[in-house]
């Protein structure tokens, strides 16, 4: 790596690289944070302008806009519960609720300190763990891909805050509404009643808009009728300092988000949201106080969006080593790369090494702009909330329309997305949480794939138990699974005995 | 009471803005004047894919030749289905083409009812491109031909595992007809597109694998390519031999083309397949599609609309044996 060092400087000092470095950030930060816009459509957009630059320059741009795409997505997920991208969707868990509490600068500074540390965990990962990770990432089969999606679903417990029952109960529809449309084995629509747009299934972004930001926005204007006033942006004084030092001292939540992030991103298919999800997850696990999560606590803030940000530089990793994109938005940069006559595969790395390199460490500097921007901004962004409901309800039902429709350019998206939105109304006046729906809805079409396809694999080897239970990361997932279920019962069981041993000793 | 009354017709307006935006309407002009405004390209995948980059390929030589600009757009969902059952319901005017795949526009609507268009609404303008389907085996595999391949799989009925895109798809289908020429049977695992079945088949998990020649030529050095399905030796991989060659007459790809709505004058599908042709002449194009693992090809509306029924009686065939059984 060292022998490229002049390479990668001269590149990095370049003036117009770097000044499209920081447009790229800006640019992916605003898209981003806009609901419905995401860093994949962000980066479609930029395609054609990257043909003239340079590779560097080109490749530079476009991986400073993935990286603010990714980060943007936390700033409405905060502000107005609605994930700007998927990834953010368990930023807005305890995000959403500080911002009720007044701390949306709190929340905000949070995020961009978490996810630039996490960004560049992300690129340092990348840049030392490539063909390390490479062979991690091919490790994955369809028994595998199954076991992370019954991990994640074991999730419900922690998302389903309350009533457990009605968690389940919404995981399970979300798993139902994920089967709408082609089936990924064998073929068939599936619940389209004849009606062919319905082939295409449901889009997670209007499912994301209808079921976190509808019922808010609903909220928002029954509040006003209530004449109840929204909570101002308290002023603070030194918060940023108080925040940085803050999650510095909780370097396990920190790196053990990063590391999720990462390996979540190195796995083809299974992206940010699940990253983010996972990530959350294991931070309400290993806490002390439980409780205080989905209430508004800054921990919750920071797994989410460390792991995510980390996970951006874990999806690249297969696109770089073997030429398959780990997400949505890497696909784009596979198609960047092309353009500019270089194939990425297996060698891309040897062929064209300076460039990598270049582009590695332009990445994780990229990071540290992201976060400087992501605390300027901060300040100011926060201030979108105190606007009196009769602007910002309608801004918000406007933003959710256009960005319905302009993520597969569909009409009825728009309509789902407002039938999706008054039904997660009433589900949520009954005491339906949302999360576990959308968690059944995520994982529910990789739990399919992953089961059909080792079925099938299992019919030609005719081992079923064998392909299931004895592959090395199937029984690492298998124990997760095991500890995460039983886990809470068992501490439920302690906690009781422990209270009549009390009471029977008092 | 009243706020979100007004709320609600916030959100009609909205509605009626944007339904506005979708159908502007088709002016009747004479096709001598034809471009005379901006012309939609719609890509029925998500950006960044195949189809994706040739269209971008294509973008500045079309605006040259047209005259106009031509805006590319994305209408992914349903294995291309939806961005084709929206082509077929456009103004036939000549301002909204959309990329074009075969054998996906013919195995849509054999395999279910329920989608929103028929074959014959799809217009083909022309085919410029292809992507032979090869199939490969691992390189420390102990079979090393087609021939190794059929024999082990005829003395292990199902149990040789074969990797590819989805149920119906291309590779489906080459792998289907395939099994019926060799008279075998081995157990085929759809994936969610080419890119997971590579990444699942380079990580062991099935034995066979069938794949677009341009991904083969990107694995060419961690995979034994066994044979390709193209008529004549692939030029990017001259050392591979062709299916027919092994022994089985069938031929498989991926062809991918341009398409506009039924009814089209034409006049206007004239002027659009010289302009998409004539790109294929442009100096360096061939050679940038053969780099890329792509065939160029020149086929023109007539001779597609051809090919397509030529291979829409070929699938229908195999189709009905295989749920005939």
């Amino acid at each position: 790596m060292l022998e490229f060092l002049p390479d990668i400087i001269s590149s990095l000092t370049n003036p117009i690289n770097l000044l499209l470095m920081c447009a790229g950030v800006i640019a992916g930060i605003i898209v981003g944070a806009l609901p419905g816009l995401t860093a994949t459509m962000a980066l479609a957009l930029l395609l054609p302008f990257t043909f003239t630059m340079q590779a560097d320059t080109s490749l530079i741009t476009l991986g400073g806009l993935y990286i603010g795409g990714i980060y943007g997505g936390c700033i409405s997920a905060i502000l107005i519960n609605t994930p700007g991208t998927p990834s953010a969707i368990a930023t807005t868990f305890d995000g959403y609720p500080m911002t009720k509490k007044g701390k949306a600068t709190q929340a905000l500074i949070a995020a961009a300190v978490s996810s630039g540390i996490g960004g560049v965990i992300g690129g340092l990962a990348l840049l030392f763990l490539t063909p390390l990770l490479a062979t991690l990432a091919l490790r994955f089969g369809p028994p595998e891909y199954f076991w992370i999606a019954m991990l994640g679903l074991t999730m419900i417990a922690t998302l389903s805050s309350g009533s457990m029952l009605k968690g389940l109960m919404g995981g399970a529809v979300g798993l139902l509404i994920s089967t709408i449309g082609i089936s990924p084995v064998g073929g068939e629509s599936r619940y389209t009643f004849g009606f062919s747009p319905l082939q295409a299934g449901l889009e997670l972004i209007v499912i994301l808009i209808a079921f976190f930001c509808i019922p808010e926005v609903i909220g928002m204007i029954e509040s006003k009728i209530k004449q109840k006033k929204n909570k101002e942006v308290k002023k603070e004084r030194g918060v940023a300092r108080k925040l940085f030092f803050y999650i510095i001292k909780r370097p396990i939540l920190v790196i053990r988000s990063s590391i999720i992030g990462i390996i979540t991103g190195i796995i083809p298919g299974a992206g940010g949201n699940v990253a983010a999800l996972l990530s959350y997850d294991a931070a309400v696990r290993f806490s002390k106080d439980k409780k205080e999560f989905g209430k508004g606590k800054v921990d919750g803030v920071v797994a989410s969006e460390a792991s995510n940000n980390a996970e951006v530089g874990g999806s690249l990793v297969p696109l770089l080593s073997l030429g398959i994109p780990g997400a949505p938005p890497a696909a784009i940069i596979l198609g960047a790369l092309m353009m500019q006559g270089i194939r990425p595969g297996p060698d891309l790395l040897e062929e064209h090494s300076g460039l990598v390199y270049t582009f590695l460490v332009a990445f994780i500097v990229a990071n540290v702009v992201m976060l400087i921007f992501g605390l300027m901004g901060s300040r100011y962004v926060g201030k979108v909330i105190s606007l009196p409901v009769y602007y910002l309800a309608p801004s918000i039902v406007f933003l959710t329309i256009v960005g319905s429709y302009a993520i597969r350019n569909n009409f009825l998206d728009v309509a789902l997305m407002i039938g999706f939105g008054l039904l997660a109304y009433v589900m949520k006046k009954v005491g339906f949480n949302p999360a576990p729906i959308v968690l059944g809805l995520i994982l529910g079409p990789i739990a399919e794939r992953g089961l059909a396809q080792s079925m099938l694999m299992a019919k030609a080897s005719g081992n079923t138990f064998e392909l299931f239970f004895t592959r090395p990361i199937s029984v690492v997932l298998i124990a997760l699974c095991i500890l995460s279920i039983v886990g809470p019962l068992l501490s439920t069981i302690f906690r009781s005995k422990s209270k009549i041993d009390e009471e029977i000793q008092g | 009471m009243k706020t979100k009354w007004l709320a609600l017709v916030f959100v009609l307006c909205g509605l009626f803005v944007l339904g506005a935006c979708a159908n502007s309407a088709g002016s009747t002009e004479d096709p001598e004047d034809y471009p005379s405004k901006k012309i939609t390209y719609s890509i029925p995948f998500d950006p960044g894919g195949q189809s994706d980059v040739e269209a971008r390929r294509q973008q500045p030589y079309l605006e040259e030749a047209l005259g106009q600009s031509v805006v590319i757009q994305y209408k992914p969902g349903g294995g291309g289905s939806v961005g084709w059952t929206e082509l077929v319901d456009k103004d036939p005017d000549g301002y909204f083409l959309s990329g074009m795949n075969i054998p996906h526009i013919i195995l849509q609507p054999l395999s279910n009812d329920d989608t929103g268009y028929e074959t014959e609404d799809i217009v083909p303008v022309a085919i410029v491109q292809a992507t032979p389907i090869g199939i490969a085996v691992s390189k420390d595999s102990d079979i090393n031909s087609l021939a190794d391949l059929v024999e082990k799989a005829k003395a292990n009925p199902g149990s040789v595992t074969a990797a590819g895109s989805g149920t119906y798809s291309g590779h489906h289908l080459a792998f289907l007809q395939l099994q019926d020429l060799a008279g075998v049977e081995m157990q085929y695992i759809p994936f969610d597109g080419a890119a997971p079945s590579v990444q699942a088949f380079l990580g062991g998990n099935t034995e066979v694998l069938f794949a677009n020649s341009s991904d083969l030529v990107k694995y060419a050095k961690d995979m034994k390519i066994l044979a390709i399905g193209s008529e004549e030796t692939f030029k990017p991989l001259p050392d591979v031999p062709t299916i027919k060659a092994e022994g089985y007459d069938m031929t498989a790809g991926i062809d991918r083309g341009v398409a506009v709505p039924p009814g089209t004058d034409p006049a206007i599908i004239a002027k659009l397949e010289k302009a998409f042709l004539d790109i294929l002449d442009e100096p360096g194009v061939m050679d940038e599609m053969y780099a890329e693992g792509f065939e160029p090809k020149k086929m023109g509306h007539d001779a597609a609309v051809e090919y397509i029924a030529t291979k829409k009686e070929q699938y229908s065939r195999i189709l009905e044996e295989v749920k005939g059984n």
